[in-house]
């Protein structure tokens, strides 16, 4: 595959805390000295601290949503050699928004699955914006399965606003296909990496992403449903978003700290839109991280599973505070 | 026979079900009115058209277990609020949706586990109560879906889960999603012991339940006209600009696309799961083949 287009951020994309960054940025490439290079790019960094240091959550929801996002294939291209792209999900169609293949990693033969959301226009309809239906799903499954008969490491790749919501997805079992994933990477025989890239939206996301090591994109958000919907729920107002993006907790430092990933991934300065090739390889340090473990046999099913048990909060009476509850 | 003995079988809490308690009743389903007794007695299902009437969640497991044989587990697990979803500013509080959920059924959580016999074969059997919070899957449901499944394989006993819920807990954010995957493994689990497990779906079952537990039964049954689907009816209406047929995401439409075994009136599910656990029940498996 070729090596994606690279893109300059344009003022026209830039968020709103991010306009003063850009308009520095601009003035940097118009240096004329080194001198005034210097003293602007200090500046920039400066600036750049001050507006990443005070991050709201939906301001993280917005980054992990920017538009100039590195999606699945800018990763895999840069961190994988000679992958082979794998089609079909061996009952009813190809799923184009499930990209899924085998290729190698430093040497070690791995296994891939990933939601591509798609760069150009085009492409995002091809792709339907990463949101696989249950032929997605299925096609994932196969390639897991593949994985745990040849003892290769599974590498999932986790870009998606939902599953798809459509007539189709649920005629074709959107929802016992997602089960049916889960039901499986409990217990695959095989590691498991998963790393959340920019958008982890609900059970569409956790359909590739149970694994033994999660990893999470510093601004990507992981999330039961968006803020938009879980305040149009709550409050019939989908515009009380920030105030749901606040309380839901969707930041990689909260997952962190829920105990839910295992590692927040940093991202170059300004956001991983900012420098595809610099995200890829701090992802890809990441990655081999977790190869290594493979070679230490770090990783088993048992530890998967009861790291997966345990999630969740709850209060559990004894048996007399329960009794006098009840009475 | 087995219809005999169904007929004498009363609930014991029929009788304080959400209809209101009067003489009489305008179904929801043919709009006709009907005598409240008779549908009471035909367990909250009309005589005239069989719309099922949504029941809580110990009159379902009342009318599906040998009279008096219910003995509830993991009654002690309650909600914890683990984000603390307080919202001062818009006066919403989860700790009092909890309490609300709590007061409107009687219950600690959104769902009821426990041992029991069915047409005298053992079996964890469950149920889902859609008062607490819409039957929401957060920590507690998950948890005991666990637990009850972890007593299924430890004696090597069926477990039957009434399923009914409107998604995941939204205000246990990632926790409740996480759930799903928990879940679905403690199918697994049950399913590398060899131990039966049916789920029954009914109105509704959706969401993040849907795409786990529920999704994954040996058996999968489902009451007559229950709402079953993953993604919101609504939901798809809005992302498609369509408007979609009503038999959609009914069990009769996931029946017919292959996601149902057998849609089975509330009224005959428990000679319907005797006859099934006969079948698969380790037990009964091993006293057939001594026989
Ligand atoms: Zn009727």
């Amino acid at each position: 595959m070729a090596e994606p287009k690279k893109r300059r951020a344009g003022a026209d994309q830039a968020l709103p805390f991010e306009k003063t960054l850009v308009e520095i940025e601009e003035r940097l490439s118009k240096a004329q000295t080194d001198e005034e290079r210097s003293a602007i790019a200090a500046e920039l960094d400066k600036e750049r601290r001050k507006v990443f240091e005070s991050l709201t959550p939906w301001q993280r929801v917005q980054l992990a949503r920017h538009p100039q996002r590195p999606r699945m294939l800018d990763f895999t291209t840069r961190i994988l050699e000679d992958f082979v792209e794998l089609h079909g999900d061996r009952a009813l169609a190809d799923d184009p928004a499930m990209v899924t293949g085998i290729g190698r990693f430093q040497g070690q033969t791995v296994c891939v699955v990933g939601q591509q959301k798609g760069t150009t226009t085009d492409e995002k309809l091809q792709r339907n914006f990463g949101m696989a239906g249950p032929e997605g799903y299925r096609k994932a499954l196969r390639i897991f399965d593949m994985a745990e008969r040849f003892g290769l490491p599974l590498l999932t790749f986790v870009d998606t606003p939902a599953a798809h919501p459509g007539v189709e997805a649920e005629q074709h079992g959107q929802g016992p296909a997602i089960a049916r994933n889960l039901w499986a990477l409990t217990r695959l025989r095989t590691p498991v990496f998963c790393a959340i890239l920019s958008e982890g939206g609900s059970g569409g996301a956790l359909g590739i992403a149970v694994g033994d090591w999660i990893a999470m994109l510093e601004h990507a958000i992981y999330v039961i449903c968006p803020p938009e919907r879980c305040a149009e729920i709550l409050w019939r107002d989908a515009e009380r978003k920030e105030i749901a993006a606040s309380a839901m907790k969707v930041t990689a430092y909260d997952l962190k700290a829920l105990g839910v990933i295992d590692s927040v991934v940093g991202e170059p300065p300004g956001g991983a839109h900012k420098d595809h090739a610099g995200a890829a390889s701090i992802l890809g340090e990441e990655v081999e991280r977790f190869l290594a473990g493979c070679r230490e046999g770090r990783w088993k099913p048992e530890l998967r599973r009861e790291k997966y048990r345990k999630m969740g909060a709850w209060i559990e009476d004894d048996a007399e505070t329960a009794r006098q509850a009840q009475a | 026979m087995s219809f005999l003995k169904r007929n004498r079988f009363v609930s014991r809490i029929g009788r304080s079900s959400n209809i209101r308690a009067g003489l009489w009743l305008k179904c929801h389903g043919c709009k006709q009115v009907v005598y409240h007794k008779d549908v009471q007695e035909n367990q909250m299902v009309c005589t005239l058209c069989g719309y099922h009437y949504k029941i809580k969640a110990s009159q379902r497991i009342d009318y599906i277990v040998d009279p008096g044989s219910f003995q509830e587990t993991h009654a002690n697990l309650r909600a914890a609020n683990p984000l603390g979803f307080e919202i001062a500013e818009l006066d919403y509080s989860y700790n009092a949706k909890i309490e609300e959920g709590r007061r409107k059924s009687g219950l600690n959580e959104a769902i009821i586990t426990g041992f029991a016999t069915l047409e005298n074969i053992r079996t964890v059997i469950g149920a889902m109560e859609f008062r607490f919070c819409g039957a929401s899957m957060g920590s507690v449901v998950g948890e005991k879906f666990c637990r009850a499944a972890d007593d299924a394989v430890r004696e090597r006993i069926p477990l039957v889960m009434i399923c009914s819920s409107g998604g995941a807990r939204m205000q246990e954010g990632i926790l409740a999603l996480m759930q799903m995957a928990k879940t679905a493994d403690a199918v697994h689990a049950m399913n590398d012991a060899g131990v039966p497990y049916i789920p029954i779906l009914v109105d509704p079952t959706s969401g993040g339940v849907y795409a786990s537990f529920a999704g994954l039964g040996d058996i999968t049954i489902a009451e007559p006209g229950a709402y079953i689907g993953f993604a919101g009816k609504r939901l798809i209406e809005g992302a498609l600009k369509v408007k979609l047929p009503d038999d959609f995401q009914t069990a009769e439409y996931q029946y017919q696309n292959g996601f149902v075994d057998i849609i089975s009136p509330r009224t005959e599910l428990r000679p319907l799961l005797g006859r099934l656990l006969r079948y698969l029940s380790p037990q009964e498996r091993l006293a057939a083949a001594e026989a």
